[in-house]
């Protein structure tokens, strides 16, 4: 089916009586175009407003590294996903439902994951013989027919915004980016959602160029009376307002959410924050949160490499500062000398490690969770850190504060992996009253009388002293120290014990771990395992499986080193361990090393989350053969 | 606790033996610095050293002052860190050749180039002395030694140049033997607002004995070294009979009284100048044609990096207030479900 109309016809249907209304349970939308069309843009905004109706949503952003590819082109498209619903969302969605597809590469590069018979909305008007060339069609797909197992809708999103901002006395090239506001009208009538908020986002975000906040008005109001007077679109859609905890709410990216959560520790904890940084993607939104925020006691530093980005933190922390770095795989690598040296100094520190796919400069914008055992045992010497793992945007708020708890009460370095899924895409953040946080407790010591610099506390923690604390002048450093005193020893008794020691002190955190929550039965046949962004994925496949009826349980690590001191039990209570990673199967390794059992592997290495069903296929594999 | 008016040398003496090699010039610096501690009017635990990895980055464990022995080349990234944090701290960085030029260089150019208010004294022995005997960045081309048994081919740099190339706005050299020369270097780095770098010739007794012998050999030095002095002409010589002067943008060394030259055809120093022209022109004298100046090349004055860091911050919050974490929270777009 293909449907288009002109701007004529649009004229002339107006005052058309309504659409009939569809009610729907959950809709995934994927926005794509060239990198320079505003995707993301149209993403972001259409998820707010998906938002502010009450709809719970996970997005996806999938953007190429370069920044401008060239247009046109297949490696410079620039997707944006959202999955809303009248239910809880955890994952963007598999298959979109409607694709909107600025131009031919987008179509051809996105088309294969379209739900069948779903709607493909294209930008007619890109569909030139250059583009079409560009994007490796030998015919217009609009035209000769393969697109008829689509609801396809061609509209020249280009040409009809162009035509409605005739008058707007804009540039050529300033009416060309105003389409993916006449995009993103189009969609918010297709919804069912009212114009009014959009119109004041626009006009707050171009307070400084109101003649360019008129214009996007006008094309956002262009594309919704478009959708609304053609009769192109047979009906209108409406998903029901989710069943979500009352609260005030807000999108949150996890890159956001972190350096929120960043933010809260150093308040909560009364000592200021310092971000040592080099800019690395998909990493560089904390640094560019908590650049912004200097009315708050929080330094940041953009350091000359990745060095001195986690050097500038350990001094930071020394001085007696919340010190932290953010990178990505490569910088972490490159962090790994300064990583040991914190582990000496037992200082506190908080290393986040944004996943990108690897190895060295490997997937930049994509996802993988491939460093984790870079976390836990990349450095030389034994050389224990805590590793915790955020698995949802929202998550890394919580994550930040778990992972300073950890570093100040054990004066340690701690890792706080994310990922670049996580890192870019957006959910609802249920904002919390600030008082009801947890408190941070930071104790810098100050009793000079009886001082040891490696003296120990029941968490077998040494003190943290401030420079400028009289009487306690002392020296720290790489080279291996006194039990007590922290000057240099070479004495080999007094390394086995120090090497011990600060591997029995992160071995000790995990009593501070709470009991882990098992979701489905508490034994039987399958326990999925998972860490990390898989979450939403996993949740989703496996309630798809109960609802056919198989018993799956999952259980979901956010501790990574030291692993939860409940997981052994726990994992000897199933025939099944099944374990679905984006790497080679880390969690696995770590799993059989420590506990001596096998796991089954499900692993997927391309840069992408997985589908829901990828993993709900392995559950119902190893339910119907009896497990394993 | 001590009262600052009544610091001595003694107090700045930690507890550690001193493992440095009987006869290393880094002894002499040391003791300078120590006795140069308590005249700076500062409490002693609001000092800090920090330093990398080598013979020289030992050097915290020898001061009775926080302090922190980092890794190698690092150690000014660490003091920035650190100074920025706790601006009211005196940060001093102590590093060598080889770890502020060969494996520290980035770190070295953009504390430089910053301005954040920290001491950096480089020990320039122009060996590795810690790993026995390498050549090291400015180890002299032609060198012999483990690493370059037929002489070395890398072209040294000129830590001076260096500094002045990346911006610093106070440069100085002085030489482990001239004790009072490097007290007076020394108090004027301390004294100096924002980064000052201080590199010293040091004698590496093992690996590179007589290095600066022509600089330090009293029957010699005179007639091999300059004593920059601000506002005074480049004059030199056991007699001060020598002096430079310009020959166009070349320097050439000259006799005075030879040929009608003068004082007054002499280059004057101007460590002030706005132009760090003069102070890179004199940072590429070198023997035998020219006298090796030891002095003051620059000091200039400009804003740190800490003090504009800072005034961001109270703008900030004149701005906008003092932020609470109700306000961040709520912040953008939100919305409320019943």
């Amino acid at each position: 089916m293909s449907v288009s109309a002109g701007a004529a016809e649009v004229e002339a249907k107006r005052g058309a009586p309504p659409r009939p209304v569809e009610e729907l349970d959950s809709v995934v939308i994927r926005f794509v175009g060239d990198s320079g069309d505003g995707m993301q843009l149209t993403g972001n905004e259409f998820s707010k407003a998906i938002a502010k109706a009450g709809h719970d949503f996970a997005t996806h952003p999938d953007y190429p590294s370069e920044i401008r590819a060239p247009t046109g082109t297949l490696f410079g498209v620039s997707g944006y996903q959202i999955q809303f619903a009248a239910r809880q969302v955890f994952t963007s969605g598999d298959a979109p439902d409607v694709l909107v597809a600025m131009n031919p590469a987008a179509l051809k590069t996105n088309l294969p994951d379209v739900k069948h018979g779903g709607i493909v909305i294209a930008n007619s008007g890109a569909f030139t013989d250059n583009n079409l060339a560009k994007a490796g069609y030998a015919a217009n797909p609009l035209a000769d027919g393969s697109l008829g197992d689509y609801r396809l809708y061609q509209i020249d999103i280009a040409g009809l915004t162009a035509h409605a901002l005739k008058d707007a006395g804009l540039s050529k090239k300033e009416v060309g980016r105003c389409k993916n506001y006449y995009a993103l009208g189009l969609m918010l009538s297709l919804y069912s959602r009212p114009l009014e908020k959009e119109e004041e986002d626009i006009r707050r975000k171009f307070a400084r160029k109101p003649e360019l906040a008129e214009a996007n008005v006008l094309a956002l109001r262009a594309g919704y009376a478009y959708a609304d007077a053609t009769e192109m679109f047979v009906t209108s859609y409406r998903v029901r307002s989710a069943d979500i905890r009352p609260g005030t709410y807000r999108s949150l990216t996890g890159n956001h959410a972190a350096a929120l959560g960043f933010v809260a520790a150093a308040e909560l904890s009364g000592v200021p924050l310092f971000l040592g940084s080099y800019p690395i993607t998909p990493a560089t939104d904390i640094l560019h949160e908590l650049s912004a925020l200097k009315h708050f006691s929080v330094n940041t530093f953009q350091a000359e490499d990745e060095i001195a980005g986690i050097c500038s933190a350990i001094g930071a922390a020394y001085g007696g500062a919340l010190g932290m770095t953010t990178t990505s795989g490569p910088g972490m690598a490159l962090k790994t000398e300064a990583l040991g040296l914190a582990v000496m100094l037992e200082l506190p520190l908080v290393i986040v490690n944004v996943q990108r796919g690897g190895p060295s400069t490997g997937l930049p914008t994509k996802i993988e969770q491939s460093d984790l055992l870079q976390a836990v045992y990349g450095r030389n010497g034994e050389c224990p850190i805590p590793v915790i793992a955020a698995n949802s945007p929202a998550d890394c708020f919580d994550c930040a504060l778990e992972a300073f708890r950890i570093a100040v009460k054990y004066m340690t370095p701690v890792i706080f992996l994310s990922d670049g899924g996580i890192g870019n895409a957006a959910e609802p953040w249920r904002i919390p009253d600030p008082a009801s946080l947890p408190k941070l407790e930071v104790k810098f010591r100050t009793e000079a009388a009886d001082f040891q610099a490696y003296a120990r506390d029941a968490h077998l923690a040494r003190p943290w002293v401030r420079p400028g604390t009289p009487g306690m002048e002392h020296r720290v450093g790489g080279l291996e120290k006194d039990f007590l005193t922290g000057n240099i020893s070479h004495d080999p008794v007094n390394h086995e014990r120090m090497v011990a020691v600060r591997a029995a002190k992160v071995a000790g955190i995990a009593k501070d771990i709470p009991p882990l929550v098992v979701e489905g039965p508490d034994e039987g046949e399958l326990l999925i395992v998972g860490w990390g962004s898989t979450y939403g994925s996993i949740v989703q496949a496996r309630e798809q499986a109960v609802a056919e009826g198989h018993a799956v349980a999952h259980v979901h690590l956010r501790h990574l080193n030291p692993l939860p001191p409940d997981l052994g039990d726990i994992l000897k209570r199933y025939k099944t361990v099944l374990v679905p990673e984006m790497n080679l199967g880390q969690l696995s390794r770590l799993l059989r090393e420590h506990y001596l059992i096998d796991v089954v592997q499900l692993n997927k290495v391309q840069g992408k989350p997985f589908k829901v069903s990828e993993i709900h296929e392995r559950i119902v594999e190893l339910c119907k053969g009896g497990a394993k | 606790m001590n009262d600052v008016a009544t610091l001595t040398k003694k107090d700045f003496e930690s507890n550690q033996d001193v493992r440095w090699c009987p006869g290393c010039g880094d002894y002499a610096v040391l003791a300078q610095i120590q006795k140069l501690m308590p005249t700076l009017g500062i409490a002693r635990e609001n000092f800090a050293f920090i330093s990398g990895i080598g013979c020289s980055s030992r050097f915290p464990y020898y001061m009775e002052t926080y302090g922190m022995h980092s890794i190698h080349g690092r150690a000014p990234a660490i003091a920035s860190g650190l100074k920025l944090a706790r601006p009211e701290l005196s940060v001093w960085v102590v590093t060598g050749d080889g770890d502020a030029l060969a494996i520290g260089g980035n770190h070295f150019i953009h504390a430089m180039r910053r301005n954040i208010d920290l001491k950096i004294i480089l020990l320039n022995n122009r060996i590795y002395g810690l790993t026995k005997g390498q050549y090291s960045p400015t180890s002299e081309l032609g060198k012999k030694t483990k690493t370059t048994p037929h002489g070395s081919i890398d072209r040294p740099f000129s830590p001076v140049a260096l500094a002045l190339g990346a911006g610093a706005t106070f440069v100085a050299r002085t030489v482990d033997s001239d004790l009072a020369h490097m007290a007076g270097v020394l108090r004027r780095a301390a004294e100096h607002k924002g980064t000052a770098f201080v590199e010293i010739f040091q004698n590496c007794i093992v690996f590179n004995d007589g290095a600066y012998d022509a600089i330090t050999d009293k029957s010699l030095r005179d007639d091999a070294r300059l004593l920059l002095e601000h506002g005074k002409p480049l004059i030199y010589g056991k007699g001060r009979d020598k002096g430079v002067r310009l020959r166009g943008l070349e320097p050439e060394a000259v006799a005075l009284g030879e040929g009608g030259v003068s004082e007054a055809d002499l280059v004057v120093h101007d460590e002030a100048a706005e132009h760090g022209g003069l102070a890179f022109f004199l940072s590429q004298f070198d023997a035998p044609a020219l006298p090796v100046p030891l002095g003051v090349f620059r000091a200039v004055s400009a804003p740190t990096y800490e003090e504009m860091n800072l005034q961001l911050h109270a703008d900030a919050e004149a701005r906008k207030g003092r932020g609470t974490l109700a306000g961040l929270f709520n912040s953008g777009d939100t919305w409320t479900i019943e």
